[in-house]
């Protein structure tokens, strides 16, 4: 039978439109701003997809849209990685072992695995972007025989706003796996590379036509990376992109984060980028 | 001199993709191979420019040095080219150069390669074209560097 009582339609499972509480397993410090947040998975919540996120909520503070950092292969815990910029994620990278915070979720639509199997994946991250396609990563790990060459090229501020640095070197020893990471701004005893994120494009040795190419980070990064991918032969709908809006209920409701017909909360925050493209070059939107 | 094998490796330059086979005559003939070890100054801010390079294998990294510090602002590598000043009349080194791994590559005198120019108008405006290539492709990264887009208000996660 089907209800017509309209408060029926808007009742939602747990952890949709109301938080559940969920226990802080650990707090690590990944760079100087920026922290790895590890949370018990509360019972009522299912897993997780690569690129999906939570809305975390310190309760009495305000609530955030954060990415899923961790393996959405593990389960029992959700990882976190937040920058600590104003009051709520302040107080979400200071909470203690022990202490709850509310958990929405998990929303969104997620990286294209199925998609990248059988090409080379091409990973391009700008500051604490590469948090969101670090469970894409995990996942191509795990099934590495699905997939063909992975490259990862990663853009920070400075060497010491390089995130996950241990990983990367890691991943950059596995075979079939090149990562290339440059900054910004380097010291003397920087190693890496030196400039933007697309100045690494000229060291790609990958095939356009054989290769899935997932991105986030800044929009701008994002904007002239994609401009430099079709120079280069990279065809659009190979390109898959996370739009980080203003995402405040996370379900479409409220259009906080509205990008022309499409919600970055429900239809995103992955969008395969010909879906989008008429909106990312415009003027204030 | 150049020896005849670094010849494909020249023509394979991405500076010179395309370059008619006459122009790269020319250039062979002002062509010499160098190594640099890591760590090794190839030149310093303010050096009368001397030597324009093609970067076969290897990165350097372009710097500004400060009192008390230097700082990385660029890094060219493989494919690359380095020293376009030396081809700019009365126009010193304008940052300090370091290898920052086993570096080879091909040199010209900068003197020598600017006075072909001059002296061929076909040859000189094939390497001012790949020469202003250079300079655009480095100025828009540095425009994109100085937005700063990972700061705090840059955006991200």
């Amino acid at each position: 039978m089907t209800s017509t009582d309209p408060a029926a339609a808007i009742v939602a499972p747990p952890g949709v439109m109301e938080p559940v509480p969920a226990r802080v397993l650990s707090v690590d410090k990944e760079t100087h701003d920026t922290f790895t947040l590890r949370l018990e998975q509360p019972p009522a919540m299912t897993g997780f997809r690569p690129g999906q996120f939570s809305m975390l909520y310190v309760f009495g503070v305000g609530e955030l849209p954060i990415s899923i950092s961790g393996d959405p292969e593990h389960p029992g815990d959700l990882t976190y990685t937040v920058r600590s910029v104003g009051p709520v994620t302040y107080q979400l990278v200071t909470r203690h072992e022990g202490e709850s915070i509310g958990v929405r979720g998990p929303f969104g639509t997620s990286w294209p695995m199925a998609e990248c199997r059988g090409k080379n994946v091409l990973i391009i991250a700008g500051g604490i972007g590469l948090a969101p396609l670090r469970p894409a990563i995990y996942h191509i790990l795990r099934h590495r025989g699905d997939f063909n060459r992975l490259v990862i090229l990663y853009g920070a501020r400075s060497p010491r706003d390089v995130l996950y640095k241990k990983e990367l070197a890691a991943w950059n020893l596995l075979p079939d796996t090149q990562v290339l990471t440059t900054v910004d701004y380097g010291g003397v005893t920087w190693r890496g590379y030196v400039g933007v994120v697309t100045t690494l494009f000229k060291y790609l040795r990958l095939l356009p036509s054989e290769t899935a190419t997932i991105l986030c980070g800044p929009e701008i990064m994002m904007r002239y990376a994609i401009h430099d991918l079709s120079a280069r032969g990279f065809q659009d709908d190979q390109i898959w992109l996370s739009m980080e809006r203003n995402m405040r209920c996370a379900v479409g409701f409220c259009g906080h984060c509205q990008l022309g017909p499409h919600f970055a909360c429900k239809d995103g925050p992955v969008f395969n980028y010909p879906d989008i493209k008429p909106y990312v070059d415009l003027y204030e939107l | 001199m150049v020896p005849p094998a670094l010849r494909g490796s020249l023509a394979a330059h991405p500076f010179l993709e395309g370059i008619p086979e006459p122009l790269l005559d020319r250039l062979m003939a002002m062509a010499f191979e160098v190594t640099f070890e890591p760590g090794q100054i190839l030149f310093r801010e303010a050096d009368p420019s001397s030597f324009f390079y093609l970067i076969l294998s290897g990165t350097v990294s372009v710097e500004i040095a400060m009192p008390g510090r230097v700082l990385r602002i660029q890094t060219v590598g493989e494919g690359e080219e380095l020293g376009w000043t030396s081809i700019m009349a009365k126009v010193n080194k304008q940052f300090q150069a370091r290898s920052l791994s086993p570096v080879r590559a091909i040199a010209f005198d900068g003197v020598r390669l600017k006075a072909e120019c001059d002296s061929d108008p076909e040859f000189g405006y094939f390497i001012m074209c790949r020469i202003l290539d250079v300079v655009a492709e480095r100025l828009r990264a540095t425009r994109l560097q100085m937005l700063d887009v990972y700061s705090a208000r840059g955006g991200g996660s």
